[in-house]
């Protein structure tokens, strides 16, 4: 049982503030925060109401209207089979951004596992799950996604478990190293004398400790994820046509270089969306900084 | 300096190990039939047998390993099922590709890169700092296939300089060579660019903040030297470890950027093996993938060391 301390009540004049708002505050007090947050508030709200305010269909074909340029009744114009570019972006963000979000989660419950039993349990499982990981690390990126897809075939599910598995590694070498620390604390050595379980340890006393960095590296990691997504649907290996994917879409698009709209606009999209992801992670790796008193690295 | 090797190497064992397994066990779990790829749909099952049997096929899958691997050390990675073409001749052909786009590359780096970072940091927090690390955040920001994309609509439709894909071999036509080149190298150097920029910057900016860098300018010495002789060079080994380091990300981005530009290089045979399920193509192009990454991180590693002597060897 963890003992409470009573700590002096706060003082009534000023509103109490949750950690949370804090964090949020000094996010959103950096321009890149806000940058960050505004940006991919927007992609993340057209996105989610795209199928209420997107012009067309994303995939119903105007037989009239094959490659048309940029015009008042189709803003990005239209692909080579008559659909309207604009209605596609739109459409693309919300599974792109799936893949972002469940890609990185995965990852994150995955890798954490594994660094928590590696650096808990030490010794030859530690060394053993370290070989692994370090062995998937070894490939880069873009390659291990693109063979896992190979194997696993492409298909959206598919692109998320493959990124998920070239970032999981990453998680379980930052929680492994925290808990290889974090054992050697007074606090821990106590819990683990009062003869706590070592579930109780791992889950009070040493995961709080270690999921502010984890959460830092998952943000910081999206913007990857979504770039290793956009490659994957470039080449072919992730989503499948006619499910519309700025990846794909671009891809199309080099085929047909006259029809400069037709992979201008899903790459300016992937562009800001990244940008936006990498602002974003900049920001709430600062926000935890100060809070724990770091340098600027 | 020998004896650290032989340790770094035997360090590296067990993950060269894992990695082979990785690489073994993607290519033999990969989907449909190898014997519809070596023989096409209309062979009898007799004739799949066969080929079965050529293949080892018909071995259970840790003995299959290890013929592999022991095929793999002494440099044969088999041949590709469709075009019965030796890998190590493949690989021989489409390296030098890659190997002059990555060196293309990293040069644009550093001829961006270097000059803006030292620029950001001898102007830290003025306009100058800002516009360039703005850009930096941005060229990092761009998909190399979107990067690609831009480039040849603006030199090869707009402006109507480079031709937009293909590829001349140098020692055939030096010149179309580099013209092909130019746009591919652009579009990942641009994205090396900043990673260097970064890093020059942030280890010019530690450097100048110590006090030697203070002593230099408190005896007199010109701006030019200070930022040159005495904090340039020893903010320099970060920015060459971080370019070693990031080679793993560089042919990641050879895979995208040579099939937007239709180079025949080693990210191209990968691409082509994964589409054709043609498993001895995927597994010598990864392989070779990886050990070039083990290879340049190692390296960087050394001389990292020999740079620096205050890293004990």
């Amino acid at each position: 049982m963890a003992a409470t301390l009573d700590l002096p009540a706060p003082r009534p004049q000023r509103a109490p503030r949750s950690p949370g708002a804090i964090f949020l505050r000094r996010i959103l007090m950096s321009w890149q925060g806000l940058f960050g947050v505004v940006v991919l508030g927007i992609i993340v709200a057209l996105g989610l109401l795209a199928p209420w305010i997107s012009p067309y269909s994303p995939i119903e074909i105007d037989p009239e209207n094959f490659s048309g340029p940029p015009s008042a009744a189709h803003w990005f114009g239209t692909d080579e089979i008559g659909r309207d570019v604009l209605s596609r972006v739109l459409h693309g963000a919300t599974v792109s951004l799936q893949v972002v979000v469940f890609s990185i989660g995965i990852a994150l419950v995955a890798g954490s596992i594994l660094g928590l039993i590696s650096g808990w349990l030490g010794g030859r499982w530690d060394a053993l799950i370290m070989r692994i990981m370090d062995a998937f690390l070894a490939f880069p990126l873009l390659v291990l996604a693109l063979s896992i897809v190979a194997v696993l075939g492409p298909d959206l599910i598919n692109a998320m478990l493959a990124i998920a598995i070239t970032k999981m590694p990453g998680f379980a070498r930052l929680v492994r190293s925290e808990v290889l620390t974090l054992r050697e604390v007074d606090y821990v050595s106590a819990a683990e004398a009062a003869g706590a379980s070592p579930f109780h340890i791992i889950t009070r006393h040493i995961w709080p400790n270690v999921s502010g960095n984890v959460i830092v590296y998952g943000s910081l990691s999206a913007s990857q994820a979504l770039i290793t997504e956009s490659a994957l649907s470039f080449l072919g290996l992730g989503v499948q046509p006619p499910t519309p994917s700025w990846g794909y879409m671009v891809a199309t698009g080099i085929q047909f270089y006259q029809s400069w709209w037709m992979s201008f606009f899903p790459g300016l999209a992937i562009f800001l969306t990244v940008l936006a992801f990498n602002f974003l992670g900049d920001a709430i790796r600062d926000a935890f900084d100060t809070r724990l008193g770091g340098s600027d690295g | 300096m020998l004896p650290y090797l032989a340790k770094k190497l035997a360090q590296m064992l067990p993950v060269a190990f894992f990695v082979t397994v990785i690489v073994f066990s993607l290519t033999n779990l990969l989907p449909g039939d190898p014997t519809v790829t070596i023989l096409g749909e209309q062979a009898t099952p007799e004739q799949r047998a066969a080929v079965r049997i050529e293949y080892g096929l018909d071995q259970p899958a840790p003995l299959r390993y290890i013929t592999w691997i022991g095929r793999v050390v002494q440099g044969d990675f088999g041949r590709s099922l469709r075009t019965r073409e030796d890998v190590g001749a493949m690989l021989a052909a489409r390296v030098p590709v890659t190997l002059q786009l990555g060196f293309l590359s990293i040069l644009i780096a550093v001829v961006i890169g270097l000059p803006a970072g030292i620029l950001a940091a001898r102007f830290r927090g003025t306009a100058i700092d800002v516009v360039v690390s703005f850009t930096a955040m941005s060229s990092v920001a761009i998909p190399y296939f979107w990067m690609g994309v831009l480039l040849i609509m603006l030199f090869s439709l707009k402006l109507g300089w480079l031709p937009p894909s293909g590829h001349a071999r140098f020692f055939d036509d030096p010149v179309l060579n580099m013209r092909l080149m130019a746009m591919p190298a652009l579009t990942i150097g641009s994205a090396f660019a900043a990673l260097v920029m970064r890093q020059t910057r942030a280890s010019m900016l530690q450097v100048l903040s110590q006090d030697y860098v203070r002593t230099a300018r408190a005896k007199g010495l010109s701006e030019t030297t200070v930022l040159f002789r005495h904090a340039l060079r020893n903010a320099l080994i970060p920015v060459v470890t971080v370019i070693g380091l990031q080679i793993g990300a560089l042919l990641g981005g050879a895979v995208v950027t040579e099939t937007v530009f239709a180079l025949p290089g080693l990210g191209r045979m990968l691409v082509d093996g994964i589409f054709q399920r043609d498993f001895p193509v995927i597994q010598g192009a990864i392989l070779f993938i990886v050990v070039a990454v083990f290879v340049v991180n190692l390296l960087t590693d050394l001389l990292y060391r020999s740079f620096d002597p205050r890293v004990k060897v």
